[in-house]
């Protein structure tokens, strides 16, 4: 980028700031305006954009973040799974660190079982075909960005005939959480940043029932500050205006409609479910199961994992946080005992974590008292 | 988990490819944007092209990520 553009981009950026700031002063009462995505968290908080804003305009992290809402017997069954013997389990590598009721994948790795960072899920099923004595599984996590190649990953190995590939779903899908965070009646929201590669495979309209029914404008915005700036500043003048309406800023990726294809792959593969959320506890249709046609590559089916009665580490507010019923700094074991290196919740472990974004760009850091010499 | 970075696509095989990503050869699928073809920028998410993109959005996304290297001292 030359130096003309960079200028350029710094414009865009003001007269984003300077619309919001004009619009913030035609609000009557102030204004909170929830993302719901782990990439737009990080980037809000690494542009400083927190400290941009009007006092009337607050920005709140919501469940967008696929570690942080994977609920904690979801990560004990992925243990309990890696410890059986002539298992390979697969994740992503966001997943590691996350504790569960008893240890994280990463210790349980550093004890000697065989977990492996994927980029894709289709590494996942070439593993399963290079090491047919190994019962490989994948933990498919995420939203509805990861769910698609979750499918693929399936119909892969039923087109390999494997027999030692299966996957432990968790996916999840964005709305019902939308959905149940504005039932839920003690989390005010006042408008919605919609999540972008999310909207990527649903399409903008899939959004469209949050405006008509519940009357808060949503904007879909792409990751860089000026664009987070631009949305921020349509979502104070739409609430300003009274006039809550669907906006796509971020054309170049979304559509009207979304992924066709990937749509139809997530419809093969899987069907709704009531999932287990962090947070929001059990919400119907929520996640995605796989269908009883694809029975055999589900692990939960074949190995019989426990329902544990899974606990969450003593303190930690991380479901708070991923709600907005609660700020990072209403956590008493935010950067005390849990850190980034030392992360006890699941926020602090994912590198989209709200916790992990506070921690490292929105502390007030107290200046140290020195000592005078005497 | 959610970030995705474009890539342009260098050689398809039914629903595999090769994508250049900034220099890096890299081996994805294609499944998901069944109407690309050679030459194509796509963004790349978990191995898996999502979406065909603009040539210019790609290259404005790579300028961002160019001078965020340039910034932290890597050349």
């Amino acid at each position: 980028m030359n130096f003309a553009a960079v200028l350029d981009v710094q414009d865009q950026t003001r007269d984003s700031l300077r619309r919001l700031r004009a619009a913030a002063e035609q609000l009557t009462e102030s204004v909170r305006f929830m993302e719901i995505c782990g990439t737009h968290t990080m980037s809000i908080f690494r542009c400083g954009l927190h400290s941009l804003l009007p006092p009337a305009v607050t920005l709140l992290s919501g469940p967008g973040c696929p570690v942080c809402v994977t609920s904690q017997g979801d990560i004990d069954q992925l243990i309990e799974l890696a410890r059986m013997p002539g298992m390979t389990l697969c994740t992503y590598g966001d997943m590691l660190r996350v504790i569960g009721s008893n240890g994280s994948l990463e210790q349980c790795r550093a004890e000697g079982a065989d977990i492996r960072i994927v980029y894709s899920s289709l590494d996942a099923v070439r593993l399963a075909e290079a090491e047919r004595n190994r019962q490989v599984v994948f933990a498919a996590v995420g939203f509805e960005t990861t769910a698609p190649a979750s499918a693929a990953a399936v119909l892969e190995a039923q087109r390999l005939q494997l027999k030692n590939f299966s996957i432990l779903t968790s996916h999840k899908l964005i709305m019902p959480a939308m959905r149940a965070l504005l039932e839920s009646g003690d989390v005010r929201v006042d408008g919605f940043l919609c999540p972008g590669h999310v909207s990527v495979i649903t399409g903008a309209a899939a959004f469209e029932p949050i405006v008509s029914q519940y009357h808060l404008p949503c904007i879909i915005a792409g990751f860089e500050g000026p664009q987070i700036a631009a949305a921020l500043a349509r979502l104070t003048e739409l609430v300003a205006g009274g006039t809550p309406a669907l906006e796509n800023l971020y054309s170049q990726a979304v559509t009207e409609h979304g992924n066709q294809a990937a749509q139809l792959l997530i419809d093969r593969v899987f069907a709704h479910a009531d999932w287990q959320w962090r947070g929001l506890g059990k919400l119907k249709d929520s996640g995605l199961a796989l269908r009883p046609e694809f029975a055999q590559y589900d692990a939960r089916l074949r190995f019989s994992p426990s329902a544990p009665t899974s606990r969450e580490p003593s303190g930690c507010r991380c479901g708070d946080v991923i709600t907005g019923r609660a700020t990072p700094a209403d956590c008493k074991l935010f950067g005390k005992t849990c850190t980034p290196v030392h992360a006890l919740g699941p926020c602090m472990v994912s590198s989209e974590g709200t916790c992990q974004a506070w921690f490292k760009y929105h502390r007030v850091r107290t200046p140290r008292k020195v000592r005078a010499v005497s | 988990m959610c970030l995705a970075v474009p890539a342009r696509l260098v050689t398809c095989s039914g629903t595999t490819a090769t994508a250049d990503l900034h220099g890096n050869q890299v081996q994805i699928s294609t499944m998901l944007v069944p109407e690309s073809k050679v030459g194509d920028w796509v963004l790349l998410h978990a191995g898996f092209a999502i979406q065909t993109l603009d040539e210019q959005e790609a290259q404005a996304t790579w300028a961002v990520v160019k001078d965020l290297r340039i910034a932290g001292g890597q050349p």
